[in-house]
């Protein structure tokens, strides 16, 4: 079974989701940031997929994939740097990127070297729902991936609903209208988002990402979804770590303990 | 002279459809967060664009502000030293000194009927930014452009315009710090601000629907060009119509009403830069392959990663790494062909039309200029090029190499 439907079957509330990008700060602390992670107790890692013009993140983000770029970071060395990650790592593990370097690596062939490598699910912000739905999905399907959408605000009901019944996993409920790393907070007009989206009884859990970033928003966020994501924050602690195992600890400890 | 071009098929139907395609390319790739409102404007800037006094009220602001329509311009010494017929299309006369404002009247009295009052823009020479600054000093909006750090410094004329006008010039610092950087800052702009908030594109880029609707606001170009010629040469047709591409709003304007016109013959020149395979070029057609970037599918420079490239051009106004999609749709079916022009070659242009005819060019448009010594038109036949935009801007530039 998909890791991320078998997490969801038996914890649906203080979900940790961790977003950090592939090959930084240095090339290959993919993996041991991968096995922190795991070890202090995250329930699901997203690896961003670096991409040169990022226009949904903000500065941290940008930065962070700009910096793996230039370590030479690649979805083929990604791929190679996640061979063997199923020996170590059992977590769920979501790819997150842009479009642009998938359909260059060909969707076929980066949809089964997801598979080959134990990836569950992926997070293509600027993949059109419909697009999808005509296009992808069969191919994700065939190798057994999740699509997890994002839902903003601004993003009507129906609109959420469609969302709800094509995609499986989870839904990403960014907290308000922002790049990432904007944000910090959590405000009454999202608590009444929370609450509205709450009450259309989907059937995909949510996690409450974009302006999380300690324990307090992430308590704060899990009262009103399965959970939270965690991007730029991470990424900060990633940038001043000076071992990464302990490091990564330490935050993720921080974060779900206080 | 070795001519560096390129052509393949022919096929017609070059309207987008409904889904905001122009054959393979196009479509809206955007993140969530800028659905609601591209979704507003999908849904509704036909019906705005069609309205009695919406029409009313751009037609006179393009008579009485713009200045249009712009002369249809027999360039005498031009058309002697080519052998052929050479009409330059006076975009350059317009109020702000290029096309670009076609489309900022156009799209600020959309903005006004969808309810929005802040305006963000990114621009690469800083016509758009100028263009765009210009028509929210006109109907008292709050102005935001983004710019390139090293746009600002190679521009710098056009960033004082820009705040004079009272429009706040932002630096885009991230990337190669020129338009694709200065596009990336301003959707993000618009992503942080999408209710209060209308985005004016200043090229046939960005999901759809921009790229048709900046192409209807621009197509005044080549609707005036048929009325003119047809008083001037007694036929709506040329044998020829030349435009420079770096997004390519001033081609899709002066190829729009032609686009259905098989015998017109549709050319455009992209920006070489140090030549196509020195590493330091803008020659999307040449270098790209299909790709997104700024939310539509198209050709694009990238590597073999996906990563997009950072481009060359001497021109900020071609300095893109891609081209509309429209622009793709007519180099995939052959229906245009495709010039790269160096940035030398264009240097040579401007100086040429300058001694020729008195008239100093803009960098970009000195590109589509240059294409005339490839063309080899006949002494009977008659040529098009549209002047987008003139060379003020550009002094500085130009000389050096004085």
């Amino acid at each position: 079974m998909n890791r991320i439907t078998k997490l969801f079957q038996t914890k649906l509330h203080s979900v940790l989701n961790l977003y950090f990008t592939a090959g930084y700060p240095t090339l290959n602390d993919t993996m041991p940031i991968l096995e922190a992670l795991q070890e202090a107790g995250a329930d699901i890692a997203e690896i961003g997929m670096p991409y040169s013009d990022p226009v949904a993140d903000g500065e941290t983000i940008q930065q962070s994939n700009q910096v793996a770029l230039d370590n030479g970071m690649s979805l083929k060395v990604l791929f190679e740097q996640l061979a063997g990650m199923r020996q170590k790592v059992q977590i769920p593990v979501i790819l997150m990127g842009y479009i642009n370097p998938v359909i260059q690596f060909g969707i076929e062939n980066f949809c089964q070297k997801c598979q080959e490598v134990g990836v569950d699910g992926l997070i293509l912000p600027d993949l059109p729902m419909e697009e999808y739905y005509e296009e992808y999905k069969p191919v994700f399907e065939k190798y057994g991936l999740l699509n997890i959408f994002l839902i903003t605000p601004q993003t009507t009901e129906a609109r959420i609903r469609r969302i709800d019944e094509i995609s499986d996993g989870f839904i990403y409920m960014v907290s308000s209208a922002s790049v990432t790393g904007k944000t910090s907070g959590i405000s009454p007009e999202m608590e009444a988002y929370f609450n509205r989206v709450n009450a259309m009884n989907l059937k995909n859990p949510r996690l409450i990402g974009f302006g999380i970033k300690d324990h307090e928003t992430f308590t704060k966020a899990s009262e009103y979804a399965a959970g939270a994501i965690i991007g730029s924050q991470f990424i900060r602690v990633l940038q001043s770590a000076s071992d990464i195992k302990t490091d990564v600890v330490e935050y993720i400890k921080s974060v779900k303990i206080g | 002279m070795t001519s560096i071009e390129q052509y393949k098929g022919q096929e017609t139907a070059f309207g987008v459809n409904d889904k905001g395609y122009y054959g393979k390319f196009g479509g809206a790739y955007i993140p969530e967060m800028l659905y609601p409102n591209v979704e507003e404007l999908q849904q509704n800037y036909l019906q705005i664009i069609h309205q009695t006094d919406f029409q009313e009220e751009f037609q006179d602001l393009l008579k009485n502000y713009v200045g249009r329509p712009t002369p249809l311009y027999y360039a005498t010494r031009l058309s002697e030293k080519y052998k052929t017929n050479v009409y330059l299309k006076r975009e350059d006369l317009c109020h702000t000194g290029a096309h670009k404002v076609n489309n900022t009247i156009g799209q600020i009295l959309l903005a006004k009927r969808l309810g929005k009052h802040k305006i963000v823009a990114e621009t690469g020479a800083g016509q758009h930014g100028v263009a765009t600054a210009t028509v929210c000093a006109l109907m008292g909006l709050e102005c935001i452009v983004y710019m390139g750090e090293i746009d600002i410094q190679r521009q710098a004329p056009n960033v004082a315009r820009m705040k004079m006008l009272g429009a706040e010039v932002r630096p885009a610092t991230s990337g190669s710090k020129t338009l694709k950087d200065a596009t990336n800052e301003a959707l993000r702009h618009w992503i942080n601000n999408p209710v209060d908030t209308h985005y004016i594109i200043g090229s046939v880029v960005g999901p759809h629907p921009y790229p048709d609707m900046v192409a209807r606001f621009q197509s005044v170009i080549s609707e005036e060009i048929r009325s003119q010629l047809l008083e001037k040469i007694g036929k709506e047709n040329p044998d020829y119509v030349i435009a420079c591409v770096g997004g390519g709003s001033n081609a899709a304007g002066a190829f729009y009403h032609f686009l259905d016109e098989p015998e017109v013959k549709l050319i455009a020149a992209e920006a070489g830069g140090h030549g196509i395979h020195s590493g330091l070029s803008a020659a999307t057609t040449f270098l790209g392959k299909p790709g997104v970037l700024h939310g539509s599918k198209s050709i694009l420079m990238q590597t073999e990663d996906g990563q997009v490239v950072e481009p060359h051009s001497i021109s900020a106004g071609l300095d893109y790494p891609g081209i509309g999609p429209l622009h793709a749709h007519l180099w995939d079916s052959g229906r245009a062909k495709f010039y790269a022009i160096t940035d030398d070659e264009s240097i040579e242009a401007g100086f040429e039309l300058t001694k020729l005819e008195g008239i100093i060019p803009a960098i970009e448009s000195a590109h589509a200029l240059s294409v005339l010594k490839y063309l080899n038109a006949g002494v009977n036949e008659t040529v098009v090029v549209n002047l987008s935009g003139r060379g003020d801007k550009d002094l500085a530039t130009y000389m050096k190499y004085l």
